[in-house]
């Protein structure tokens, strides 16, 4: 254990001036999402919007961060410009550790900053400097300039944002090193509302480690089950794209606006696919030896008869799916070359494939026309995708501002409701069911990975709404302790109950060791007061009629049921996100 | 005698557990820099990764450089660290010519001393425990010299 507190770096654009204050309260939320919550509740502003200047940017780590394998990742809490209300992202890549050897728990970013400014932060450093000369560069020319300007390779993470991000998309990401994001919910927004192009965190700081001996076998005996065949073979090898083919077969992959649910053109960007034919390499995040990030390669042409370039990009299954099967693109070098275009503007990839996935049905049907567009989108054509991205990233256009805002809200102006694939916000790749599609609309941050959903659907035929709501209401507990420490979710196989208890015991947080399960409860019931605290009304939830036309493996949805869970679950994140009658003592007493 | 060479590193994903389990064990610390083995990428994520590590110089110029006798020429190349006669002085970081000594902000010197350990925390096999063609050829005078000051 380094401290038994939090230090917390609040920084502030406007002035340029930081402050290390130390908060209390580690036993009571551990640390990542729980911390984020904690000091949304402290700093944020719920009743003001998103973009107000006031209002903070969080990246928290964990008690375990860099201690243990695959804790390698950063929660970033936020008011979403999605839905102006609060909002968690988590990325990868090297901020993790970076923020730990910088002795920082957290990172909080409030004011704007008078000129576009990228900030500094180190052990022992802190500066803000001037960027307007980086403003309006994409992703990649960004990167290589940062670069330049604050060197340190290997142990320096670099937070950026694109063009989308720098006018204010709800859709716009952070990209995190190059090949991470803090993809969803339009953290990138928030960035370009700071005025803020880019973060660079800078660890070179070192710590103690206990004097006994048990720590470095507890490691050794948790990197051997990490590297374990299974756990290297499901990650490490074909990696996610391994569940397209698995999906599709199920009937559960998501094409072309969900008008299907399988497609034998799977074959053309299947796992398979893409690792025999475009697969360069892997890398991974620090402090973990899986390496699932797979970097594949596109080799364009751009002149006669022999002039070409390449780029790298990182391809996954969500980004698979969303401009792949949800636009019908079923050639693999054309959706990495989409995919390049959606990173260079800085747009969340699942948020843009879906959302032009939707405006593409909305042409087919008449209700948009290239007049709005700008791109003759047809599901399979790649090269008006490619336009209509920029046009998305830079809202080149009313009807694009509005898209970036969500396929909904461009539903609600122009119709298409009914086709809209959004659930609290634009989909992932999982039509697996009922269950599924209720948690992701309802969900903490709409993402698939707030609960398990996907896997009880396909674990459960029977239909059982109590059942059903009970697991999402316990799963999402277990994710919220397992996101404060803060894990990779594709440990979560690894990092049961007992082993984090043994992992926190050695460091020292005895008292986080033994009262996991009770933790878990208290940073999900916070995550939920802080939501429903800055406007979320779980009954206002839309489930779009096209989720409910949808036909899997199982059958056709059953629109009573769905009708039924919704209706359980918004009452449980009610009285999950009911303000405590007592103030929780473990939260009191801070020092500033 | 072995050293710990880097064969393979074109399979690096940098995942930094090489350099993590050269703290842990042998410095009993937690840090990627305060390690005898650093990864850096050679220009952002998509050029790839180089280690940073000892060559195992035989002479050593960080040895010979080294005013009190901390940095002890290793037979096979690199050096022993006798860390209670380090004065902090940095001269071995600066004579180093392949920057791989570490100094960290107490001006601490942190260098490989080829003990291997790291080599099992490599996901890929990157890195190997290899006989020295080095150690074949010491420089009688430096070894003797070591010696001298060796307690």
């Amino acid at each position: 254990m380094i401290r038994d507190h939090f230090r917390v770096m609040r920084v502030d654009l406007a002035s340029g001036r930081g402050t290390v204050d130390r908060v209390d309260g580690r036993d009571a939320v551990a640390g990542g999402s729980g911390l984020g919550a904690h000091l949304f509740n402290r700093y944020g502003l719920p009743d003001r919007p998103w973009n107000d200047p006031d209002q903070p940017l969080i990246f928290a780590i964990g008690p375990l961060t860099g201690y243990f394998p695959l804790m390698s990742k950063t929660v970033c809490a936020f008011k979403s410009p999605y839905h102006d209300q609060y909002s968690e992202s988590h990325a990868g890549g090297r901020s993790a550790l970076a923020l730990r050897f910088c002795d920082l728990d957290a990172l909080v970013i409030t004011g704007k900053a008078p000129r576009p400014s990228c900030l500094a932060v180190g052990g022992r450093h802190l500066e803000v400097t001037d960027a307007h000369f980086l403003w309006g560069l994409d992703i990649q020319r960004v990167g290589k300039r940062l670069r330049r300007m604050f060197p340190g390779p290997g142990h320096r993470s670099i937070l950026r944002i694109g063009p989308a991000g720098e006018n204010g998309s709800a859709m716009a990401c952070i990209n995190v090193d190059t090949y991470r994001h803090f993809g969803r919910m339009g953290g990138g927004g928030v960035m370009g509302s700071k005025n803020l192009k880019a973060i660079i965190i800078q660890g070179t700081e070192t710590f103690d480690l206990p004097e006994s001996k048990a720590y470095a076998k507890l490691f050794q005996s948790v990197y051997e089950k990490m590297t374990a065949t299974d756990m290297m073979s499901k990650y490490h090898n074909l990696g996610t794209p391994v569940n397209l083919e698995a999906l599709n077969e199920l009937k559960c992959l998501p094409w072309r606006n969900l008008k299907q649910s399988t497609d034998p053109a799977v074959s053309g960007i299947s796992g398979e696919a893409f690792a025999d034919d475009t697969l360069l390499r892997n890398t991974a995040c620090s402090g973990c030896p899986v390496g699932c990030i797979h970097i594949g390669f596109v080799r364009e042409q751009f002149d006669d008869p022999h002039h070409f370039l390449y780029r790298q990009v990182n391809y996954d299954y969500e980004p698979i799916f969303a401009v792949g099967a949800m636009l019908g693109i079923t050639d693999k070098f054309q959706v990495l070359s989409l995919m390049d275009e959606v990173e260079k503007v800085g747009l969340d990839v699942m948020s843009a494939g879906v959302a032009l996935a939707w405006a593409t049905e909305a042409m087919e049907k008449g209700i948009l026309s290239e007049k709005e567009t700008l791109a003759p989108l047809v599901f399979g054509d790649v090269k008006p995708y490619a336009e209509a991205v920029h046009h998305l990233g830079h809202g080149a256009n009313d009807f694009y501002k509005l898209l970036a805002r969500g396929a909904l809200k461009a539903a609600d102006h122009y119709g298409g409701e009914d086709f809209a694939c959004v659930l609290g916000q634009e989909m992932a790749g999982y039509a697996t069911g009922e269950v599924f599609f209720t948690a992701q609309s309802h969900g903490l941050r709409h993402s698939h990975l707030d609960s398990g959903g996907y896997s009880y659907d396909q674990a459960h035929e029977e239909k059982d709404p109590e059942a059903a709501v009970d697991f999402l209401v316990k799963d999402e507990a277990e994710r919220a302790f397992l996101t404060s420490m803060v894990s990779c979710l594709f440990a979560r196989g690894v990092y049961k109950k007992d082993l984090l208890a043994e992992c926190l015991g050695t460091l020292g947080y005895t008292a986080l060791a033994d009262s996991i399960g009770e933790t878990g409860r208290r940073i999900q019931r916070l995550r939920w007061q802080t939501r429903l605290a800055t406007g979320y009304d779980p009954a206002a939830v839309r489930i779009p009629k096209r989720f409910h036309e949808v036909v899997n493996w199982k059958g056709p949805m059953d629109s009573e049921y769905m009708q039924t869970l919704s209706k359980r679950y918004r009452q449980a994140i009610i009285d999950l996100g009911r303000p405590s009658s007592e103030a929780d003592p473990q939260l009191n007493g801070e020092t500033p | 005698m072995k050293i710990l060479t880097t064969p393979r590193m074109e399979r690096c994903i940098g995942c930094n557990s090489c350099s993590l389990a050269c703290a842990r064990q042998v410095h009993k610390k937690l840090s990627w820099l305060a390690a005898g083995i650093r990864i850096i990428s050679s220009g952002g994520m998509s050029t790839g990764f180089e280690a940073k590590i000892c060559l195992a110089c035989n002479p050593a110029p960080c040895a010979e450089a080294c005013p009190t006798g901390a940095f002890v020429q290793r037979k096979g190349g690199g050096v022993i660290v006798k860390k209670k006669r380090c004065i902090r002085c940095g001269e071995c970081a600066a004579a180093c010519p392949v920057d791989a000594v570490y100094l960290d902000h107490d001006t601490e010197p942190f260098v490989c001393i080829h003990c291997g350990r790291c080599v099992p925390f490599c996901p890929h096999d990157c890195l190997e425990m290899r006989p020295s063609p080095r150690e074949a050829q010491p420089d009688p005078e430096k070894t003797s010299r070591a010696k001298e000051v060796t307690p």
